[in-house]
């Protein structure tokens, strides 16, 4: 039984982590038609300055547990360098998608350079301040509050960016523009901008991603490459597009992978495409997709 | 779609009016060039030119899939993984050193694994054939990474120097790469090269490209979809197998790495940087991309970045790849 709790949790904190860059995959496919897979950069980019602000933080005297809103605000400022690869996307929205596809390749292989020539070859780890706030006791299982305290924030996040969605005003320009750009631009929209604003808004929660994930592990040139696939995973279980497909193929991954290593070990990630191979065979726009294909 | 449409339909016909420079003699005319090459190169620009026959070999069956029929796949590495743990597995476990062997052998075993992969993908067109073929080839990938005892985990395993035509060659590792093995590799390349050429231009060429063009319209003249685009599949995963064998016996070793998404990444990344609109176009972006590489390389340990912002400027500024530019520039100059 515990073993089943500890599995749930540690699923969970790994999907919170997954859902937030797959929420940006999603978003900038959703609008944009673009299939980043630069958004696994933007997580280790998250990841490297999150350590970084922690860093600096805690070196001008902050105390240790404001760490979690220092992630936080570090993701976000960060997560601004979305708008100047957005100008450079711009130029080829009307293009051919696997030019799009391949651009974005282009700026994964620049990152990881990137990453190497500011924070260095070797694994990057924070100094410990995980455990700041203690452990928690659910259900008879210790877990790092840290954790929880993630899997609340994603939640939060994924509230918030429902709301903006679905209920504010630029959330529902947002829509159209995703529905048809060229009759909101007829209605007044500038497209333009929504387009940088939810690009920017992507790459925001890939980098709070991955602000976040840190403290439990490490940084390293990997985790990008590494990511970019789990979070393929995700938005193809749940549907390309959709952010209620986000979250549970989010679940789906983090649960499988955490019941795989504690069972079989060697099927780690196999347990994972084998699940996306069968989602994409009977399902093939995924659980909540809109069929485009 | 796109993509850069040189010869549709009566195009075919109209090429053999028109004297222009074709793509069959394009390559064969590099391929000759890259046979003259042991006169005057060194060992080292030898040793560089291997792999570019391997990954030649691979692009001319990738772009029948991309440039021809139109279908996307970031999951091609995955065929080189097989070709090279075919080699592999032949050669160190069982002992069976000779290459043609090994060819035959990679052959059918990519040919098998697509044909079975294909059935699934080619339904899908766009991005989810992309990627449903980027899953199949990361779960290759986690299964050569993972299963440490039959495939010797992120190690590897060796691949031993084969018999070519049955005969042992003696001398240094260079010696025997450079000499017998480049001749044998290139005159492949140029065989593979021929056959692929009868391929784009027969009429099961043409179904490709009317499938590439209009899916709906030519299912309605009666081209069947899902098998042409099969079998398109499968012969680009020989190709595949061939060129990861090839890769395999000039490393000496066949590593999970070979199989990594970001590897058929770079595969993409070639046939865009030559231009997949042409015949040779990939085979040139295969040589252009190992020279880039080996350069940037010996100058900055960043050369990652220095690729990326390549492939970037390059899908901005020049999406027809170098082949589709220089045609360009040969149209306008040539007045007409």
């Amino acid at each position: 039984m515990t073993e089943l709790i500890d599995v749930f949790l540690g699923g969970t904190f790994h999907a919170a982590v997954l859902f937030l860059v797959a929420a940006g995959l999603q978003l900038v496919f959703g609008v944009q038609k673009i299939v980043n897979l630069a958004c696994g950069s933007f997580y280790a980019l998250g990841a490297y300055f999150g350590i970084t602000a922690v860093g600096l933080a805690i070196k001008f005297g902050m105390p240790p547990v404001l760490f979690f809103p220092v992630l936080i605000v570090a993701g976000l400022a960060i997560g601004l360098v979305g708008l100047p690869i957005e100008r450079v996307l711009r130029t080829i929205y009307r293009r051919d998608e696997s030019y799009q596809l391949l651009i974005t390749f282009g700026f994964l292989l620049m990152f990881q350079d990137v990453f190497r020539f500011l924070w260095g070859a070797t694994p990057r780890t924070m100094d410990d301040v995980y455990l700041a706030y203690g452990t928690a006791n659910v259900l008879g299982v210790r877990v790092p509050t840290y954790n929880l305290l993630v899997i609340a924030a994603s939640l939060g996040i994924a509230v918030g960016l429902g709301f903006f969605l679905e209920r504010t005003r630029i959330g529902r320009i947002v829509r159209a523009t995703a529905e048809n750009r060229d009759m909101a631009e007829g209605l007044g929209v500038n497209a333009s901008k929504i387009f940088a604003l939810v690009f920017t808004v992507g790459c925001m929660l890939g980098t709070v991603g991955g602000a976040l994930v840190v403290p439990s592990g490490a940084a390293s040139l990997d985790m990008a490459v590494e990511l970019v696939v789990e979070s393929f995973a995700v938005v193809v279980i749940g549907g390309l597009g959709s952010m209620r497909g986000a979250l549970v193929g989010a679940l789906v991954v983090g649960l499988m992978r955490a019941a795989a290593i504690s069972l079989v070990p060697e099927l780690e990630m196999l347990s994972v495409y084998l699940v996306v191979v069968i989602v994409l065979i009977v399902r093939p726009a995924g659980l909540f997709g809109k069929a485009t294909a | 779609m796109s993509t850069p449409a040189i010869d549709v339909g009566w195009g075919a016909v109209v090429q053999r009016v028109t004297p222009r420079l074709n793509g069959l003699w394009v390559l064969l005319g590099l391929i000759a060039v890259m046979a003259l090459l042991p006169c005057i190169a060194s060992p080292y620009a030898l040793m560089l030119m291997l792999p570019f026959i391997g990954y030649g070999i691979t692009l001319l069956g990738f772009n029948l899939l991309f440039g021809t029929t139109g279908l996307l796949s970031f999951g091609h590495a995955l065929f080189l993984g097989v070709g090279a743990y075919t080699a592999a597995a032949l050669t160190s476990k069982f002992g069976i050193l000779s290459f043609e062997l090994l060819l035959i052998t990679a052959a059918l075993a990519s040919g098998l694994i697509s044909l079975v992969i294909g059935a699934l993908c080619v339904r899908y067109t766009r991005i989810f054939f992309g990627m449903l073929t980027l899953a199949f080839g990361m779960l290759f990938h986690s299964f050569l990474f993972k299963f440490y005892s039959v495939t010797g985990g992120d190690q590897g395993m060796r691949v031993l120097r084969p018999l070519l035509l049955g005969m042992e060659w003696r001398g240094g590792k260079t010696a025997f790469l450079t000499g017998p093995f480049y001749y044998y590799t290139l005159l492949l390349f140029a065989l593979l090269g021929l056959a692929m050429w009868r391929i784009t231009q027969s009429p099961f060429g043409l179904h490709l490209r009317a499938i590439r063009e209009n899916a709906n319209k030519a299912a309605y003249v009666g081209v069947q979809i899902f098998r042409m685009r099969l079998a398109a599949f499968v012969i680009s995963a020989i190709y595949g197998g061939i060129g990861g064998t090839i890769l395999a016996v000039t490393t000496g070793l066949a590593d999970p790495e070979l199989a990594y998404w970001t590897h058929s990444g770079n595969l993409v990344f070639m046939a865009v940087l030559g231009g997949s609109g042409t015949f040779a176009g990939p085979a040139i972006g295969a040589l252009v991309f190992v020279l880039l590489q080996d350069f940037v390389m010996s100058v900055t340990q960043y050369w990652r970045f220095v690729m990326g912002a390549v492939l970037v400027l390059l899908v901005v500024f020049m999406p027809q790849g170098l082949s589709g530019t220089i045609e360009a520039l040969v149209r306008r100059n040539g007045g007409r």
